[in-house]
């Protein structure tokens, strides 16, 4: 083994030796890291900038549409470590975000009249319900450990199921068909509620607050997403996808690792779930059923499989677009206000994504992120091996 | 004793109508190895034909036009989108059939808005009884037409050239071709069928003793997906299986669920799909799916 690294370090060197002395100079100069020093250092910076300073420019309807973008991206990136990375079809993520919704909701909730709640503290009952969906995923890892592709995709359905007749029948912890008011956060003293509280002579609402946590949150989860998808078990799980065989004799652990990106998909959807309460402040079953799994898989089919900023554009490609319809109804063509007939914004948007999952995997596959990622491989040509 | 005889017809009947969902939806995995999610709006696209014809034209003469509308529909999607397709991984293509269905289903839900349409069947809701038996006309025309396709359909599938060309695609794509089989040919014509075998179910999914077409017959056709995988993706023997099996289960679920309170309302909906997950713990292929064994 060590004799192949050797020849192997050897041929390498080999080459080295080949390349022109002023390529291979310029080669180590751009291995040295110098973020602000080029374009894309500074289009991050401003980026950030920009997304912190939004809540003092924008109206509460952009906001609560971009709240809802960013945890649309959580549970995306989650559903990507399972679909794109490790090649195992969900239709079952909707059940974690409802695991995740309803899990906060009666983790913080008080017991009062016809609810049943823990009324634990609001940031205690967040990381339970993430825990929480944890182990519901890991309740279905004998399934999601064995079975492969689109057969665990259609054996997931019954997860919708089986949620949506338990929120229909835990009437005192789900609220039922009518759904269930959602204790807002308290950060060690701070509320994330209505009362409003003014910064720079902005009034800050609960979406003004929330703003900060989602972006906080969406932060750490891409992070987190990232590191894993560039270590070891990154490697492990494309492998995986491309050939399961291969990896097994390679000495992966196929089951369990199945069955742990399963668990980890889950909880970031729960996580997405906790946020998405936040942000609507009333969970209904309407809000995890079926479609919604087909918009998650449909987020990142269009953003791009496997990959983590992927699953993020695509997540506010298709969460935004119902809004800004909705928002610009008057001024499109073939749009109408919702009920006067005619193609209502909620309709246009699903024939729009519909469209683009097959027009992106027949005409683009990798996905829109693959449209920004090849520009900057093109511009930057000359540092990439 | 005879509400058991009863339910369990109902039940049969019931599960001969899945099992021809499920039979199309095998026969396109067979042929081209996609799972198709967009099988439930082919059902919609030929209920839905089916349902606005059938004032003007006389239900038989719209039967046959949502039948061929339907194949039609399936045919359009094989040859639009799934033959542009030029990469190997079928997952994909899976996800591209989802696509097509959050198209499909938001144009046929667009139209249908909250109407229900009755499909103008002439059984209506009347009755036969044998005995003390009694079991609606309706059930019984369902369980005879869906004996009848599944039969012609299997008997095609073994004698004619058109069956011995999809199985022999299905053995083995490369070898088909060099033998001379069109494989575009077979895949189209695997659509096909299966859409016009989806319109043949939509019609008895939506007749007496449910209200007629509406939004949510996509979901029942959804319970097709349990009776295929369960069977085994790559059976037409466990689709039939399978089919009869979601049937029967839904039906005693539903009849008994006064007596099984305790599990909560509703439990005729969820009973097929704790069934589906109990039999792939025991058998990951499926029932009668042939376990995937790999050269390497």
């Amino acid at each position: 083994m060590s004799d192949i690294t050797d020849q192997n370090q050897n041929q390498k060197q080999k080459q080295k030796q080949n390349v022109p002395p002023l390529r291979a100079a310029a080669k180590t100069a751009t291995r040295v890291p110098r973020p602000l020093t080029r374009p894309g250092g500074y289009g991050w910076v401003a980026g950030a900038l920009l997304l912190l300073a939004l809540p003092f420019y924008l109206d509460t309807f952009w906001l609560q549409a971009g709240l809802f973008a960013m945890a649309a991206a959580i549970g995306a990136i989650g559903l990507n470590l399972l679909t794109g990375s490790t090649g195992q079809l969900s239709m079952g993520h909707a059940f974690f975000l409802a695991v995740g919704a309803y899990g906060y909701t009666a983790l913080a909730g008080d017991s009062e009249g016809r609810y049943t709640g823990l009324g634990l503290p609001t940031w205690l009952a967040a990381l339970l319900a993430v825990v929480l969906t944890g182990l519901a995923g890991g309740l279905f890892s004998p399934i999601a450990g064995r079975l492969r592709g689109a057969y665990l995709g259609i054996a997931t359905l019954a997860l919708i199921v089986i949620g949506l007749h338990v929120i229909d029948n835990a009437t005192d912890l789900t609220g039922g068909a009518l759904g269930r008011e959602v204790p807002a956060l308290n950060l060690f003293g701070f509320g994330f509620d209505r009362s409003e509280l003014l910064v720079a002579g902005v009034p800050f609402g609960s979406a003004e607050k929330l703003w900060y946590v989602g972006l906080a949150l969406l932060l750490g989860c891409a992070l987190f997403a990232r590191g894993v998808l560039r270590g070891r078990p990154g490697r492990a799980m494309n492998a995986i996808r491309d050939h399961r065989i291969a990896a097994g004799v390679m000495g992966v652990p196929v089951a369990r690792y199945r069955a742990a990106v399963f668990v980890l998909s889950s909880m970031y959807a729960g996580l997405a779930g906790v946020l998405l309460a936040l942000v609507f402040q009333n969970v209904t079953p309407s809000q995890f059923g079926m479609v919604v799994s087909l918009q998650y898989l449909a987020m990142i089919v269009i953003g791009g499989l496997g990959s983590v900023g992927g699953a993020v554009v695509g997540a506010v490609f298709v969460s935004m677009l119902p809004q800004v319809l909705t928002r610009y109804s008057d001024a499109l063509p073939l749009v109408a206000t919702p009920g006067t007939g005619g193609v209502s914004p909620g309709e246009a948007s699903a024939y729009l994504y519909g469209a683009a999952v097959v027009a992106v995997v027949l005409f683009l596959p990798g996905g829109l992120i693959r449209l920004v990622a090849r520009r900057t491989t093109m511009s930057t040509s000359g540092e990439k091996r | 004793m005879t509400i058991f005889i009863e339910l369990l017809l109902n039940g049969i009947s019931l599960g001969s109508v899945y099992a021809l969902i499920a039979l199309g939806f095998v026969v396109i995995f067979r042929a081209t190895e996609v799972v198709n999610f967009a099988h439930a709006s082919l059902l919609l696209a030929g209920g839905y034909i089916t349902a606005v014809l059938s004032d003007d034209i006389g239900f038989w003469l719209a039967l046959l036009t949502g039948i061929a509308g339907a194949a039609l529909v399936g045919a359009a999607i094989e040859f639009l989108v799934m033959r542009r397709y030029r990469g190997a991984d079928h997952s994909v293509l899976a996800i591209v059939t989802i696509g097509v269905d959050i198209m499909l289903v938001a144009d046929i839900g667009r139209r249908l808005g909250t109407d229900i349409l009755s499909v103008g069947d002439p059984w209506g809701d009347r009755v036969l009884t044998i005995g003390a038996v009694s079991l609606a006309q309706t059930r019984v025309a369902a369980l005879l037409a869906a004996g009848l396709l599944i039969t012609a359909f299997l008997l095609a599938f073994r004698y004619t050239s058109w069956g011995v060309a999809m199985r022999a695609a299905a053995e083995n794509a490369g070898t088909a071709a060099l033998m001379g089989i069109r494989l575009g040919r077979v895949s189209l014509g695997a659509w096909a069928v299966a859409g016009g075998l989806a319109a043949v179910a939509a019609l008895f999914l939506t007749v007496f003793p449910t209200p007629g077409l509406e939004k949510s017959t996509a979901q029942v056709a959804m319970k097709a997906f349990p009776a295929a995988i369960l069977g085994g993706l790559d059976s037409t023997t466990g689709a039939l299986v399978g089919g009869l099996i979601v049937g029967v289960t839904e039906s005693l679920a539903t009849g008994y669920q006064g007596d099984l309170t305790f599990l909560g309302r509703g439990l005729g909906e969820l009973a097929p799909y704790l069934v589906m997950v109990a039999i792939l713990l025991l058998r990951p292929a499926g029932l009668f799916g042939t376990k995937e064994l790999a050269r390497v």
